[in-house]
């Protein structure tokens, strides 16, 4: 006859669960925060690694400058004048891109700095757009990476459709913006998504920018994380981001987006870029 | 029953005395004792003292300016520290300062900077806020000068240049702050806390507020001191913000360093002829700022004293320089005026006292306080010594100022002269004895109220002495 110690079976159950319990707890505890990203896969089409001579201005049959201050500031209300000038923008000799903001009088503007495109040389609808770069501080300085549509002489703007894949302003060095511009969601009305550091900040650390544009959506990342997607039922208008789209880089002073620069504006402000990648989808 | 209960007793005892002997065999060894640690606290004041917490009001100050406040706070902490300014003058101290220490001192390595927030009553300037005064050596201390403040709750944010030096910290924070424009007001600083932030950058040492500054013509012996030693950083807002440090965090470095030496609180001293250049790093970084320095090796002084001056009745001269005579008071033999580069140093030669001048071109000697009546003179009198070059068309020029009868400056009745004194009375290495009767000095038609004396000429390195009139 087998007899059961009831005391003992409960205290052996007992420990079991406990153990049990114990288990679960620790095994649970450590979360990561990982993203399911979804599998593309991806051609390099184009880039620019900036390898030249120091003092060297960009590649010219990649890219051509925007000279001067534009309609009413480009648009935008900035103070600076762009220049083709190597102490606004240059290769330096070690693989980056190098655009400098200076405090100077030029041309009427109290400020100067560079802008190049790529239009007319290359422009492409769709794919994935990188770039790695380094941005500025201080209030008043507004870097940007991002795309026009490269319909735009003919359609104007917003129609042809506006990709902003790095926007800042300098008054905030941790934060980033990913947005699009077009018909019925322009300028302030801008469909728009930050995306803030909680450790460090753009200026003192090189970040990767990219956008993946599909057909129905564009997704922003930072540093290979996914912070946005934009799709054709966020914005407030016609979806115009069906066509091919240039490349622009660089960095304003003052303007509707970023305010004016300040006596505490630390001058030169310097954005280095290490390369720019554009990728079609396999 | 009784076998069990002996059982039970001798169970007891034996367990009794296992433990017993376990525990006596272990030894207390020196060694196995750690070192105590300080503890790294990073709030010092959020709603209240924290632990270790003490504050001393600094002398001449109003020692009730400080209390806590649970009216006016930040946000939704309870209290906030509030400093009550005085007026100017007011019988209670002229200004509200003090210090925020630590009783046992604190480990602060592991932050990188003291932040807090500010308002006032009123707009206002704050004279000083940092951290490190602790009261004492204050070998770490840290300074934010003239913070604006308004009514509106601001974060500032005070760096720590390198805080692997702040192991054992007792000044955890401390203030001084004036009246504005003469009257007192009132600021609130809440949440003092230390932290590690990740949104600062371009940490860089400065001396010399940046410049860099030359020396032409030190001398061996000569210290000189590197001043406006800060710490340079861009805050969160994207701004550039200096704070005055303690010479402690850098680390200085002469290039030459059998030219000057320099120790580790900035004092250069000049070794020999040569040149080098003084500069600091700080966390390994070199410091924006430096100084080049020449040094002429030693000075090149006069072997001897100037000749002694005969002896005079009393009624025969007054002297102004001399150790011959009593000499009457002086206001300044260097008025510093604007444009005026000259350096005055009281040297002695053989025990004789000598006025030196460095980087002549003009000095002003002033003595309004107590105006010299020459009329009854007939000489004045100067020994000087130049190591400079005094051929032509190189001089030594003398003005002599009588303020008139109003005894002061301006006025309609001030007279004045200047001689020039050149080849071959003029010469090099030697002590030169200037007898100028005052007749010699036609435009110095009144002579009762003799107020400036100045020098001036292109001989940049003069010693002065025996400087009085006589009859």
């Amino acid at each position: 006859m087998i007899s059961i110690n009831i005391k003992s079976l409960t205290t052996f159950l007992k420990i079991v669960f406990f153990s049990l319990f114990l288990f679960f707890l620790l095994g649970s505890c450590k979360k990561e925060a990982v993203q399911t990203l979804p599998e593309r896969e991806w051609t390099l089409v184009w880039s620019d690694e900036f390898d030249g001579t120091a003092g060297s201005s960009p590649d010219n049959t990649k890219w051509s400058f925007d000279i001067g201050t534009g309609n009413n500031g480009w648009g935008n209300a900035e103070l600076q004048y762009y220049t083709s000038r190597s102490s606004n923008i240059q290769r330096d000799g070690n693989g980056k891109l190098v655009i400098t903001a200076r405090s100077e009088s030029f041309g009427g503007a109290g400020f100067t700095s560079a802008r190049i495109k790529t239009k007319d040389l290359y422009a492409q609808a769709y794919g994935r757009f990188e770039a790695r770069i380094k941005t500025t501080t201080g209030p008043g300085i507004w870097p940007a990476f991002w795309m026009l549509g490269s319909n735009i002489d003919a359609v104007p703007w917003p129609q042809c459709g506006e990709i902003d894949i790095m926007e800042q302003r300098g008054q905030q060095p941790s934060i980033n913006y990913g947005s699009v511009h077009g018909p019925g969601y322009s300028g302030g009305g801008a469909i728009t998504k930050p995306y803030a550091l909680t450790t460090g900040r753009y200026d003192t650390d090189y970040h990767i920018y990219a956008i993946e544009w599909g057909v129905d959506y564009i997704d922003y990342f930072v540093d290979n994380f996914l912070y946005s997607r934009i799709t054709p039922k966020d914005v407030t208008g016609e979806w115009v981001f069906d066509h091919p789209f240039y490349l622009i880089l660089n960095v304003a002073v003052g303007g509707n987006f970023v305010g004016f620069p300040t006596t505490g504006t630390p001058f030169p402000q310097s954005m280095y870029v290490d390369y720019v990648k554009v990728y079609k989808q396999k | 029953m009784k076998k069990n209960q002996s059982l039970h007793t001798v169970l007891f005892s034996l367990i009794g005395l296992i433990v017993f002997i376990g525990m006596s065999c272990k030894k207390r060894d020196i060694a196995d004792l750690q070192i105590p640690q300080f503890p790294s606290t990073a709030e010092v004041f959020i709603d209240d003292f924290t632990g270790d917490l003490a504050y001393a009001a600094f002398g001449g100050s109003d020692v009730k300016a400080f209390q806590v406040d649970n009216q006016v706070t930040f946000g939704s902490t309870k209290q906030s520290m509030r400093f009550d300014v005085p007026d100017a003058n007011s019988p209670n101290g002229s200004y509200a300062g003090g210090v925020f220490f630590s009783k046992t001192g604190r480990n602060l390595s592991g932050y990188n900077a003291l932040t807090f927030y500010i308002k006032a009553s009123l707009a206002a300037t704050i004279g000083v806020l940092g951290f490190g005064n602790d009261l004492g050596e204050n070998k770490y201390q840290v300074t934010l000068n003239a913070l604006p403040v308004n009514s509106n709750w601001k974060k500032v944010i005070i760096p720590i240049p390198d805080a692997s030096k702040l192991s054992k910290e007792k000044g955890l924070f401390y203030y001084a702050a004036d009246p504005a424009n003469g009257r007192g007001f009132t600021f609130w600083i809440d949440e003092v806390r230390f932290e590690k932030l990740t949104d600062l950058a371009g940490l860089a040492g400065v001396i010399f507020n940046g410049d860099n500054r030359t020396i032409t013509n030190a001398e061996t012996g000569d210290k000189i001191t590197i001043t406006d030693i800060q710490a340079s950083v861009n805050l969160p807002s994207g701004v550039n913000q200096k704070v005055a440090i303690s010479p402690y965090y850098l680390t200085f470095s002469s290039s030459n360093a059998a030219v000057a030496s320099v120790n580790e609180l900035g004092l250069i001293t000049v070794l020999a002829a040569g040149t080098t250049t003084i500069t600091g790093k700080l966390n390994g970084n070199t410091a924006l700022g430096k100084l080049d320095l020449t040094s002429v090796g030693l000075a090149n002084l006069p072997a001897t004293p100037a000749p002694v001056p005969p002896a005079r009745l009393p009624a025969n001269v007054i002297s102004m320089y001399s150790n011959a005579y009593n000499n009457v008071p002086v206001d300044t033999w260097n008025t510093r005026w604007q444009f005026s580069t000259a350096d005055e140093y009281f040297i002695t030669i053989n025990n004789d006292n000598v006025i030196r001048y460095k980087n002549l071109n003009f000095v002003g000697i002033e003595f309004t306080s107590n105006q010299i009546n020459a009329t009854a003179m007939t000489h004045f009198h100067m020994d000087i010594w130049t190591p400079d070059n005094t051929a032509l068309p190189n001089n030594f020029k003398i003005l002599l100022v009588d303020f008139g009868a109003n005894g002061t400056f301006g006025g309609g009745d001030d007279k004045s002269h200047e001689i020039t004194i050149t080849r071959p009375t003029l010469i090099s290495s030697n002590w030169v004895s200037l007898d100028i009767p005052l007749s010699t000095f036609t435009g110095l038609t009144t002579r009762a109220n003799l107020a400036q004396l100045v020098l001036s000429g292109t001989v940049p390195n003069v010693f002065v002495d025996n400087v009085y009139f006589y009859r």
